[in-house]
């Protein structure tokens, strides 16, 4: 069991990055790289919510939509629901209990609920028959390898001001091949565990 | 007049891909096809003309406090129609694109437009707005979707078109070709504009 959960979260955080191998999160991923405190801030933030978006899609899908047939129509539509009020409630509930912590990531919750990586953690959770341990383990892989993907992006973004690059590459365009770049090392990862 | 300057401004000036640059995870996930490319982009003008048109009627019914859940109902109850049509009749494409319909629902584009444009104007003026978007982000899907396939594999639309002496570069479909493909095509946009594509994202 233990090695199996182990293999769901280096599996997610490595060898199928969100990012860089499943391209999930990227408009956020492009958006707050710029600099690694902001990106570590967000990281910390997504990985909150997956974890938590996890354990309520676990719950709606086997003791809500499974027992009254509603599965294949109305799946889509609870699940963004229930993550928009999920995120809306760990916002307040951060800001009640504490609002230093609101003031480091506060900020980055209501972007959260448009993060695709969020819709598509829970959706994966059915279609892989995941059981709760095995869906929290997901949430919390897909939230640190999103975190790692981030803080690299910044890291490198942060040298990239002070490069000479091609006027027509400025902006989107050289992170999107410094990405690429990225993304075939991570391809080196491919084959690290059976999954 | 009013209406074609609307159409036409997705189609290039706005073009949510390459000089907006939102909506790019389906953008770079499913386009290791050039066949795949244009489904999706077929499958999101759909979504973003029927919800651009029904958040135009509903503008002044949705109270302004509660607009972006609204708003969400609204995609992702077309999206759900498209996730079920795609799965009925087409289920070998609905397999290759995974869960990348359903995304449609969280697509940056679908919100944007919706938020800044369909919530403003008349149903016409929006559907206009809507189709000339999905319209640019489709050409602009096949686009990466055909480098891609005639890189990675010989072949567009899945005819052969490469000699059979032509190596396939693999990168091209696996997704480090996605990440470079598209930076040299927004780069390559760029030089031809000679305009910085502006640092608007969603986030």
């Amino acid at each position: 069991m233990a090695k199996e959960l182990f293999f769901i979260i280096v599996s997610s955080i490595f060898v199928n990055n969100f990012v860089f191998s499943r391209f999930l999160g990227n408009c956020p991923f492009l958006g707050v790289s710029n600099k690694t405190e902001t990106a570590i801030g967000m990281g910390m933030a997504t990985t909150f919510v997956l974890t938590m978006t996890a354990v309520a899609a676990y719950f709606i899908q086997n003791y809500i939509l499974v027992p009254f047939g509603l599965e294949s129509f109305l799946q889509i539509i609870s699940f963004i629901l229930v993550i928009a009020s999920l995120v809306q409630l760990v916002e307040m509930i951060i800001l009640k209990v504490s609002p230093a912590l609101y003031n480091a990531f506060g900020i980055f919750l209501p972007l959260i609920t448009t993060n695709c990586i969020v819709l598509a953690v829970a959706l994966l959770i059915p279609m892989s028959d995941y059981n709760l341990i095995e869906s929290i383990a997901l949430g919390l892989g897909a939230g640190l390898g999103f975190t790692l993907a981030l803080a690299l992006m910044s890291g490198i973004r942060e040298e990239l001001e002070f490069a000479d690059v091609p006027e027509a590459l400025r902006g989107p365009a050289i992170v999107f091949i410094t990405a690429g770049l990225l993304s075939m090392i991570f391809l080196g990862f491919t084959g690290l565990v059976p999954l | 007049m009013q209406l074609f300057k609307d159409f036409i401004n997705g189609l290039w000036n706005e073009n949510p891909i390459f000089r907006m640059v939102i909506g790019i995870c389906s953008a770079l996930a499913v386009t290791t096809s050039a066949n795949n490319g244009i489904a999706m982009g077929m499958a999101l003008t759909f979504v973003l003309t029927c919800s651009s048109i029904f958040i135009s009627l509903l503008r002044h019914i949705i109270p302004d406090k509660v607009r972006i859940p609204c708003y969400i109902i609204v995609v992702a109850t077309f999206t759900t129609v498209v996730d079920l049509f795609m799965k009925a009749y087409f289920p070998s494409l609905y397999e290759v694109m995974g869960i990348f319909i359903p995304l449609i629902v969280v697509n940056c584009i679908v919100l944007a437009r919706a938020e800044a444009f369909a919530s403003k104007v008349g149903p016409v003026r929006a559907a206009a707005d809507a189709l000339g978007m999905g319209l640019g982000y489709t050409w602009a899907i096949t686009l990466i979707s055909m480098i891609r396939e005639l890189m990675g594999a010989g072949t567009l639309f899945g005819y052969q078109v490469m000699s059979d002496s032509f190596t396939p570069w693999v990168i091209g479909i696996l997704p480090p070709g996605a990440f470079i493909v598209m930076g040299i095509l927004v780069g390559l946009i760029n030089m031809i504009t000679r305009k910085k594509v502006k640092d608007t994202h969603c986030q």
